[in-house]
């Protein structure tokens, strides 16, 4: 008897392996299609595009023979579905072809930025959760009094205005009313750094040179909050819905006649069973994030992949923007296959049957 | 029911806030060339960077000031608000015709058509909006045609993904099965009895995206990737008080304020549409 109960919940424990096997294979194919249709429509639309690169690089009055030549060697001669397959064909190797207006390496320049633009979004996506939980917290300690009525009047003000504009009042109040934070760039410029990697951020705290961490932080504070706040508005009022919901079960009810505090009662028994629903939209919305830093990186000169892509595309640098797109569709997926991944390993109803 | 015990809905003052504002600026664009003050592109270095009414130094006309080059402030804004207003219809209402019909499809018909055009959902999802913009903008050419395309283009997606859930649910309803055995075509039913049940959503959702739609203009402009640089637009005048802001404050304060009442006001009114045609709130 005791050795079939055994087999029996080794056999469920390994059915729910098996389907969570599955359903990662599943999602990574569906992302490799996903990645496969963004390089194409990237590829396309790039092409499509008037305007001749190449012109664009050479001194006026360069020779046909000189364009011809330099056309041959960026691979422009060729048909469009020549191009693309060499290009794929490249991309698989690791090589993403040389920047036209830079001349470097594609994915060495991207590898470069992209370390500022994770640090910016990361500091982010914390501020954010920190922000968000917790005027969920309060709201729903507070429910049906006028700090929660308050906690969706800004929440919902907050939800709406996007991004930029954030960044924009931020300047206008941090910059110029207030100066206290800088507005411009990753670092300042007169200091000496010590990094070898491009985790600026990271490598600070590590060599413990917490000045520059500080620095650091200051400059990174102003669009952190621009590109945090749309984000801690939605988690506020998805984690407190959940919240007020969870508060009336049985078992919440157990712990506050228990004498547990309200606040006790949200933060020990609460919270971990109305975080799920938050998470799985979290992460599309960090996704969202992530894809404001384009323009949120451009007003505050931040030097991260965004604005390197911006700057791309106005000088038609071809291997770059699709260099760059390509990245950020690859994080795009991979933060979904995070998320339901974590979704299906955290939902209970998914664990046990 | 007994209609006298729902609380009436919709007619908050929120809504008559938003309401009054989009009136406002929407009427001031359509007279813009009667309601302006002064020569929106009229350059005058004898004015330049003149403070607003009620600062020294300001100047009886130019009610909020002038830019670098003196052209006053208020004028630009309201002939700004011709391109936006017209971006925020035409782009919405473009991505609305797009994403809607082929939400109902996808959602309707499900199979094959439900499944290419989920795929092609996922991999718009997997651009960054604005970059996707951007780039868009960059290949059509820069202009007010250009620019309402890249819109529809890239946000067809949102209501393509609400219309096709809800037109999923509807099509598994008990009417949709009657109608089928009554003997209409699926082409018919789609038309007559799912499109008017996913209307509301379609209505709100219509209104955050010009809301949206206005946001991403500005944004073109303030890359200096919209329409011509002589047409002043909210992004450029943006984009101008951004680098004169140590000296000239109001260039970046008062577009500002433009975008975040259009914008909020925008989002309000989906908000209470959604909330008076939403069946279950009713």
């Amino acid at each position: 008897m005791v050795a079939k109960r055994l087999d029996e919940g080794e056999s469920v424990q390994s059915d729910y392996a098996r389907m969570l096997l599955q359903r990662f294979l599943v999602r990574l194919l569906t992302m490799l299609v996903t990645l496969f249709g963004v390089a194409i429509v990237v590829f396309v639309v790039i092409r499509v595009a008037p305007g001749d690169p190449i012109a664009m690089m050479l001194p006026p009055g360069a020779s046909d023979d000189d364009i011809a030549r330099l056309r041959a060697l960026y691979g422009l001669d060729k048909s469009i579905v020549q191009q693309f397959f060499i290009w794929l064909g490249g991309v698989l190797h690791g090589d993403f072809g040389t920047s036209i207006s830079l001349r470097q390496d594609v994915l060495g320049l991207v590898f470069d930025r992209l370390p500022a633009t994770l640090e910016l979004a990361t500091v982010a996506l914390l501020m954010a959760i920190a922000i968000g939980a917790t005027a969920a917290i309060l709201g729903a300690r507070s429910r049906g009094t006028a700090i929660e009525a308050g906690i969706d009047i800004a929440s919902g003000a907050t939800l709406s205005i996007p991004d930029f504009l954030w960044g924009l009042v931020l300047i206008l109040l941090f910059g110029v009313l207030v100066p206290v934070f800088d507005i411009s760039g990753r670092v300042s410029p007169e200091l000496d750094l010590p990094f070898v990697t491009q985790f600026y951020l990271v490598e600070s705290i590590l060599r413990l040179r917490f000045d520059l961490t500080w620095d650091l932080l200051k400059h990174m504070l102003m669009p952190a909050v621009a590109l945090a706040l749309p984000l801690a508005a939605i988690i506020a009022q998805l984690l407190k819905q959940s919240l007020k919901e969870v508060l009336d079960l049985d078992y919440v009810v157990l712990a506050r006649v228990k004498g547990f505090s309200e606040t006790q009662v949200i933060l020990r028994e609460a919270l971990k069973n109305a975080a799920l629903p938050t998470l799985t939209l979290a992460g599309v919305q960090f996704t969202f994030l992530i894809g404001g830093t384009v323009i949120v990186e451009r007003l505050f000169s931040y030097e991260g992949l965004g604005n390197m892509a911006i700057d791309a595309v106005i000088n038609r640098d071809l291997p770059l923007i699709q260099g760059i797109v390509l990245v950020f569709a690859l994080l795009f997926v991979l933060i979904n296959l995070a998320v339901d991944m974590m979704y299906a390993l955290l939902n209970p109803r998914l664990r046990h049957g | 029911m007994d209609e006298a015990r729902i609380p009436r809905r919709g007619l908050s003052p929120r809504l008559w806030l938003a309401g009054g504002w989009l009136l406002l600026a929407l009427l001031a664009a359509i007279f813009a060339p009667l309601v302006a003050p002064q020569d929106p592109l009229a350059q005058d270095l004898m004015l330049e960077r003149l403070p607003p009414f009620w600062l020294d130094g300001a100047e009886p006309g130019y009610w909020l000031g002038t830019d670098s080059l003196g052209r006053d402030l208020l004028s630009r804004l309201i002939f700004g608000g011709r391109i936006a207003f017209i971006v925020a219809f035409a782009a919405a209402i473009s991505a609305c015709f797009i994403g809607s019909a082929l939400g109902l499809i996808a959602g309707y018909f499900g199979g094959w058509a439900d499944r290419i055009i989920s795929r092609i959902v996922d991999v718009w999802m997997a651009f960054p909006p604005v970059l996707f913009a951007i780039l868009l903008v960059a290949v059509l050419g820069t202009g007010l045609s250009s620019v309402i395309l890249a819109i529809a283009i890239i946000d067809w997606t949102r209501f393509c993904r609400v219309i096709r859930a809800e037109a999923m649910s509807q099509a598994r309803m008990d009417y949709v099965e009657s109608a089928r055995v009554a003997g209409y075509g699926r082409i018919g039913i789609m038309l007559r009895e799912v499109l008017p049940n996913v209307l509301p959503s379609v209505v709100a959702l219509l209104s955050l995206e010009m809301g949206i739609a206005v946001i991403v203009e500005a944004i073109l402009s303030f890359v200096n990737l919209s329409i011509s640089t002589d047409d002043p637009t909210w992004g450029s005048i943006i984009a101008e008080g951004r680098l004169s802001i140590h000296q000239a404050w109001w260039v970046l304060v008062f577009p500002l304020i433009t975008l975040i009442l259009t914008v909020l006001s925008f989002s309000q009114f989906g908000e209470a549409l959604k909330a008076r045609f939403d069946p279950v709130l009713r």
